[in-house]
């Protein structure tokens, strides 16, 4: 079955048979490419998660023997149980870009993006189911490389042997290495750069880098779709500003994706050349393990102002399409309008602008000259007004209104707790001069957990609550979804919020443990000691609390109630569409827009809502 | 600690399961009624827990300041240190008020406005003032924030003073060592190529330590090539161990291998005589050509990699020859008197140090958490970074009432396996310890150590 069939048949589409082959697995269909993003972003949560506990149990009871580590991690990671130094930063490293990339990245845009940009938009598919279909293979298969790059053990990966072991080189210039990525999940050379600079720097980087790069393309490949399809496949009537702030956060995201994301490829190319070809593109008179290097001229800055061009837009990657999500989610569920519509573009558009020219405040203390940093600190600091902007527009939006609490809704004012608790610290570490005594610390790990970490993941899950009966047509379980929000946000800022104080003490981040304070600060040690161990506490609290996620989901998927056409009584097109899957997502014509989406509690209307769909009324005006 | 684990894991346990048998009965209540609406208790009792959580967020954060506080690092130990620490707890102050006010309306409007039977939401799309309010006033004080934090920052990376005394620290895995500039003020120069493990891990530049350096380097390069010679020595005579008895060649490979050890040795001409020999016990005469089968994989990689030390070791030579013709002896001097110091670094109180860093391996960070100071260590790039100490080792002591407390300084950038570990000892001392510390020094100059130390030959360590 060709696209092209569909396109011109899609009246009758449905009545064709398709093999499991074709719809399950090398689907065009974007729905189901949005529930393959869905499930495989979902399961490297679960492992990104389960990584978090391991190494907070070693934070907390630094050094105790725990059979629990031993089970997970095995003989060669904990032996006794207790976790090897290299390791810790193993787990912390694909922990964190796991996190962000695939769950948040290609988990997020990827699953929403693609259910929602043709359902709100009134298109019956992607502009290239194709390539749609190709982006979900290049992010499986860098999942697959990046899921090895964890079980790597003496140049064998799950046992098979790749690279060299160490024990056949005496001499270690050829070291394979033994581990995952261990420098960090923003791998500055030359730690990751020289093979011999760390045991993780071995087959573990070269795993690490080639997912990076697969990974990349699928991200670029899934952007330029979005971007085609919401430029040119709007159904009848759906001008710009009638579009949902969903699709204008996808659509900006997706930007932000096609210009940022280039930039890191090549970082990381030149990162493969630099270890694999003798280029010296970040390599400078160095000496490693006691080998000197003839390396002259490159620059480590260099490659750290690479990433971070892809990195800090890579944060509103993350966070727009959670924004614009609970955007949506909010407005439903308070059956009011989302207020200042055109301040939520105008805010948009400016975060997304801004966030190319903010990086540097990643590298006040890098010996970056002090004059770009202060450049950076005003950009920086300028992002803040149109974040201030949304928060303001949500607090606006409730106000008044008549607030429906689904499990998504709640979720979604989490978001904007998060939002607001994460960003006011942002104030702090984007000031220079204050960023010097808290950079690297649990300070900043507490700011972006908060601001992306959980704001992000808020929003995903408000996400699947909401649209989950759009995804499979049945209802999930409400109250256990309220049980799910409660532990989840009491976990959430029971995890991080003292995390800041950790870090205000003085804790550096991606330390495996806090002895050094013992020998000559004990205030400091104990007051790190007694917080690790709240935090960790949250930790596990947290982490259990999914369970009922987990359980909801999975349940639902097959045995929730069936669920209605429009659930939640909303005004966006994907309402509209029959409750079963169909290819061209509409039986019959596509559907004609007469409005913009937040007609929601409008004077005059018999009903609350007032569908897209829904000519206006003789003298009424749109908004 | 683990039963604290079970314990969790059992009561989240018992939760779950209690939801799961609701969740049943519920979802078969659903499917009769075809109900999907949030009822109303759900929602008011949500609601409800919205505002307690808000007392959970409020309290948790009030019991954390008071318990916790800024006493961690205690008072700022440095003049940059109480600038910016005033500055930190005036942001503070704004950012949580922001924090407070915003996340009550939140909740309070998220437990006010929930649905009630009867009300309808007020249709209230846009309000231009409102949001000409909010985008001017925090864009007001964000500009009094960027002010005062640019002030700061000015002060802090400007040039240092004419008093400020220099200190170079040099940092690798996993420690740290200073180096102070001596009598004279002035640091000598360094360049990595000069590193000697024994006498001079530091890499300074004097005319003795390059024309070192320029020896073991060329010491080394003959090494790799004799080590080369060898293995492909190895090579050829496993080569042609496969075609006749080895008794016929005995003696003749013991010659050649001794030949090589003595680096008196050509390739070739081992070559001729394996065949010379391979013909007589053949009987052939005349020329015999014998096919040497390529050096497998393994072989081969030695190779490679032996070549490949040879190409860097060449270039490095190269660059020590020039160094050595533009080098000026006058420079000499400017590291005979510096003081090396690997477990302690000392400084003295009410002094501005102007740090410099300089890495060996992979980017490190100086972090001094009671100085407030920090600064990256990058390999191949030097960076600076100045501060003053304010209070001496013992009145800190007094202040945070603990006999036993030190300064530190430690690594704040991932570089590798110890980096949690890669730490040194900081004491202040005032100023009369501190020319105490100065005279006990005298002896222990570069010059004094060098001169004492072993030569110990990268290259060969190495192996
Ligand atoms: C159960 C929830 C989570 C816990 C307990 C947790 C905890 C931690 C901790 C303790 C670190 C180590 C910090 C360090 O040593 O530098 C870390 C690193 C990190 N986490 Fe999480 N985290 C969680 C969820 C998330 C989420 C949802 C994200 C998504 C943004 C995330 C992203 C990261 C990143 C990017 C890093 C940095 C990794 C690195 O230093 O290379 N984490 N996390
Ligand atoms: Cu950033
Ligand atoms: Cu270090």
């Amino acid at each position: 079955m060709s696209t092209v069939a569909h396109e011109n048949n899609h009246h009758d589409a449905h009545h064709h048979e398709e093999s499991f082959v074709s719809k399950y697995i090398f689907t065009q269909d974007h729905k189901m490419i949005g529930k393959q993003f869905l499930m495989t972003a979902v399961f490297m949560g679960i492992v990104a998660m389960m990584l978090s506990i391991f190494f907070r149990i070693q934070l907390a009871w630094p050094g105790e023997e725990s059979t629990f580590l031993n089970v997970f991690l095995g003989d060669n990671w904990a032996p006794d149980g207790i976790m090897k130094e290299n390791m810790y930063l193993g787990l912390v490293t694909i922990h964190g870009t796991i996190m962000v990339f695939f769950l948040l990245t290609g988990g997020l845009s990827g699953t929403f993006s693609n259910i929602l940009i043709p359902l709100q938009l009134g298109a019956r598919d992607m502009a290239s189911g194709f390539l749609n279909m190709l982006s979900y293979w290049f992010f499986f298969l860098s999942t697959l490389l990046m899921f090895a790059s964890l079980f790597v053990y003496d140049g064998a990966v799950f046992g098979i042997q790749i690279g060299d072991a160490s024990s056949a080189l005496p001499d270690h210039t050829v070291w394979d290495g033994s581990g995952p990525a261990m420098s960090g999940w923003t791998i500055y050379p030359p730690l990751s750069g020289l093979p011999n600079a760390e045991q993780g720097s071995g087959l573990g980087m070269t795993l690490w880098l080639f997912s990076m790069a697969i990974f990349i393309a699928s991200s670029l490949l899934g952007s330029l779709n979005y971007i085609v399809t919401v430029i040119n496949l709007r159904t009848k009537g759906m001008k710009m500003t009638r579009m949902p702030l969903t699709i204008w956060a996808f659509f900006v995201t997706a930007i932000l994706g096609v210009l940022s994301f280039p930039v890191l490829l090549s970082a990381v190319l030149l990162l493969i050349m630099d270890r694999m070809a003798g280029t010296s593109f970040y390599l400078s008179d160095i000496i490693v393990q006691g080998e000197m290097l003839a390396n002259h001229g490159g620059s480590p800055l260099l490659y750290q102002h690479l990433f971070w061009f892809l990195g800090h837009p890579e944060v509103y990657i993350v966070l727009l399409p959670a924004l614009g999500l609970s955007s949506e989610i909010i407005a439903t569920n308070s059956r009011k309008p989302i207020f200042g519509y055109k301040a939520m573009i105008g805010s948009i558009l400016a975060i997304g602008f801004l966030s190319f020219i903010v990086w540097g405040h990643h590298m006040f203390v890098t010996g970056m000259n002090p004059f770009l940093g202060s450049v950076f600190v005003f950009t920086t600091l300028l992002i803040a007004i149109p974040s201030a902007v949304k928060v303001f527009n949500y607090l606006t939006t409730l106000w008044k209104g008549s607030l429906v609490l689904t499990p998504a809704m709640m979720f979604a004012i989490g978001l904007v707790s998060t939002f607001i608790t994460g960003g006011v610290t942002g104030i702090i570490l984007a000031d220079s001069a204050l960023d010097i005594a808290i950079h690297d610390t649990y300070f900043v790990v507490a700011h972006f957990h908060i601001v992306m970490g959980m704001s992000a993941v808020f929003g995903m899950f408000g996400g699947v609550y909401h649209w989950f009966p759009k995804m499979f047509g049945r209802m999930m379980n409400m109250r256990l979804g309220y049980v799910h929000f409660w532990i989840t946000i009491i976990g959430a800022y029971g995890v991080f919020f003292p995390m800041h104080f950790v870090g205000l003490a003085g804790a550096p981040r991606r330390y495996y443990d806090y002895t050094v304070y013992q020998e000559f600060d004990q205030g400091t040690y104990d007051m790190i000691m007694d917080l690790n161990g709240i935090v960790t506490f949250f930790a596990i609290f947290a982490a259990i609390g999914q369970i009922l996620f987990l359980f909801n989901f999975f349940y639902s998927i097959f045995r929730g109630p069936k669920s209605p056409q429009n659930p939640w009584r909303s005004n966006t097109l994907e309402w509209t569409t029959p409750v079963e899957h169909i290819h061209g997502n509409w039986p019959g014509e596509l559907p004609t827009v007469h409005r913009w989406p937040y007609d929601y509690s409008k004077p005059g209307a018999d009903e609350d809502f007032i569908p897209q769909t829904v000519p206006l009324k003789k003298g009424e005006e749109e908004h | 600690m683990e039963k604290l684990i079970i314990l969790i894991v059992l009561v989240t346990g018992v939760i779950a399961l209690a939801q799961l048998v609701r969740l049943y009965e519920l979802s078969s209540k659903l499917k009769k009624k075809g109900e999907h609406d949030v009822n109303d208790r759900d929602n008011h009792l949500n609601a409800k827990l919205m505002l307690g959580f808000m007392m959970f967020q409020f309290l948790g954060f009030i019991y954390l300041m008071l318990t916790y506080g800024w006493t961690g690092r205690g008072e700022a130990a440095s003049l940059q240190g109480i600038e910016t620490d005033w500055l930190l707890n005036l942001n503070f102050v704004i950012i949580i008020i922001v924090f407070f006010i915003t996340n009550f309306l939140l909740f309070y409007f998220a437990f006010k406005y929930v649905r009630k039977p009867g009300i309808k939401a007020t249709f209230y799309a846009h309000d231009n003032k409102l949001e000409a309010v909010w985008t001017v006033v925090p864009a007001i004080v964000l500009a009094v924030i960027i002010i005062l934090g640019l002030q700061s920052w000015n002060e802090l990376t400007s040039g240092p003073s004419k008093e400020s005394v220099r200190i170079e620290l040099f940092a690798k895995q996993f420690d740290w060592t200073a180096r102070y500039s001596g009598e004279n003020g002035k640091l000598g120069k360094y360049d990595y190529k000069l590193t000697n493990e024994g006498n001079n891990p530091l890499a300074l530049m004097t005319t003795e330590t390059i024309e070192s350096a320029r020896s073991e380097t060329e010491k080394a390069i003959d090494a790799i090539e004799q080590e080369l010679k060898l293995a492909q020595l190895d090579h050829l005579t496993s080569g042609y161990r496969g075609l006749i008895s080895a008794s016929a060649y005995k003696s003749h490979i013991e010659d050649s291998y001794n030949a090589a050890s003595e680096g008196d040795f050509n390739l070739v001409e081992v070559e001729e005589s394996y065949k010379h020999i391979y013909a007589d016990a053949k009987g052939l005469s005349g020329h015999v050509e014998v096919e040497i089968p390529d050096p497998n994989s393994e072989t081969q990689k030695i190779f490679d990699r032996l070549e490949e030390k040879l190409i860097v070791k060449g270039r490095i030579l190269r660059s020590i020859v020039q160094m050595q013709q533009n080098f000026n002896s006058k420079y000499d001097a400017y590291a005979f008197d510096d003081i090396i110091q690997t477990d302690t670094l000392y400084l003295c109180k009410g002094v501005e140090y102007e740090m410099s860093f300089r890495s060996k391996d992979v980017i490190h960070s100086a972090y001094f958490p009671h100085f407030r100071a920090q600064m990256n260590v990058v390999p191949g790039m030097p960076t600076r970074f100045k501060f003053t100490p304010s209070l001496t080792t013992e009145e800190m002591r007094k202040k945070k009432a603990d006999p036993k407390f030190n300064f530190i300084l430690m690594c704040n950038k991932i570089c590798g396996t110890a980096h949690y570990k890669m730490k040194m000892m900081v004491v202040v001392l005032d100023k009369n310890e501190f020319k105490q510390w100065e005279i006990s020094k005298q002896q222990s100059t570069f010059k004094d150590t060098y001169s004492a130390g072993e030569s110990e030959d990268l290259a060969n360590s190495e192996n």
